[in-house]
């Protein structure tokens, strides 16, 4: 069971650290949303699968509580993460910042 | 009189989730005072900021409960196609090998509804980032780590996010 719970977090902390690894590696603003928020993404759902098995298996009596508590955790997570995503790669590219190394923008030609 | 209906029932759904949230906060297993006048406040500004967008253009759709069991069922295409692009992006991230755009494509999609989920799936999605949706004309501007067609079909980017987002909101 520990090896399972082990294997999760393992797991999760992999996806996070290469989330990291992207914001020093790619080039600009929208690549590097990539690279977080997406390997963070992966990384909290392995993190907290990890919590919710741990409370509903081993936590006894406050388990529950830690388990539900995360999963709304989670789902709260997976609904603002793409919203904050999307605020920022839409400030940024109103803000005037360009895609770097881009090999097609539709956005420049435009519809405004 | 329209405004109306429609704050009460926007208001109406969200004191049901925060009081499904805060059960057992009060003696007996129900809620206690402050919570009540909390959730009901918190009602009231959900319905006067939301009401107005939820329901337009075909919002009242998700009322049948069909819907919501796709819903739910979405989670299991929706989280395969994360976990497979979560490998490729972490392998880019690795390795440096990407081909970034910003490409046009149009889903065909007419509620606000079906948009806000495709645009929220693509962007939960490891390589795909939703940048911009037009109101106007539905069309998606998706920012795409590795660009392998400059005009692509929506299945290209997103595979079947689309027909998924019909399936549940249109």
């Amino acid at each position: 069971m520990n090896a399972l719970l082990y294997a999760l977090l393992a797991v999760g902390a992999l996806f996070n650290g290469l989330g990291a690894v992207a914001l020093l590696r790619f080039p600009d603003v929208y690549t590097r949303i990539h690279g977080a928020t997406k390997c963070t993404t992966f990384g909290s759902i392995f993190s907290i699968g990890a919590v919710v098995l741990y409370g509903f298996l081993q936590g006894d009596g406050a388990g529950g509580t830690l388990a539900v508590h995360a999963l709304i955790a989670l789902v709260f997570l997976l609904l603002t993460n793409p919203t904050g995503s999307h605020a920022l790669a839409r400030g940024a590219y109103r803000g005037g910042i360009k895609p770097a190394q881009a090999v097609v923008d539709h956005m420049e030609k435009g519809k405004r | 009189m329209r405004r109306l209906v429609v704050w009460a029932a926007t208001a109406a759904f969200a004191l049901a989730v925060y009081l499904l949230l805060t059960l057992w906060s009060g003696s007996w297993g129900l809620w206690s005072l402050s919570e009540l006048v909390v959730g009901a406040v918190l009602a009231s500004i959900v319905g006067v900021a939301c009401g107005g967008v939820l329901w337009e253009r075909g919002g009242w759709r998700m009322l049948m409960p069909h819907r919501w069991l796709l819903l739910v069922l979405y989670i299991i295409p929706l989280f395969w196609a994360m976990a497979r692009a979560n490998v490729d992006v972490a392998w880019r991230v690795i390795t440096g090998n990407i081909r970034p755009g910003i490409v046009r494509f149009d889903p065909g999609l007419k509620t606000e509804l079906a948009r806000t989920i495709l645009a929220n799936s693509i962007t939960l999605t490891p390589g795909t980032l939703t940048v911009d949706v037009s109101d106007h004309s539905g069309a998606f501007y998706v920012h795409w780590i590795n660009v392998t067609d400059d005009n692509p079909t929506p299945e290209d980017v997103c595979g079947a996010f689309p027909a998924w987002a019909r399936r549940i909101a249109e």
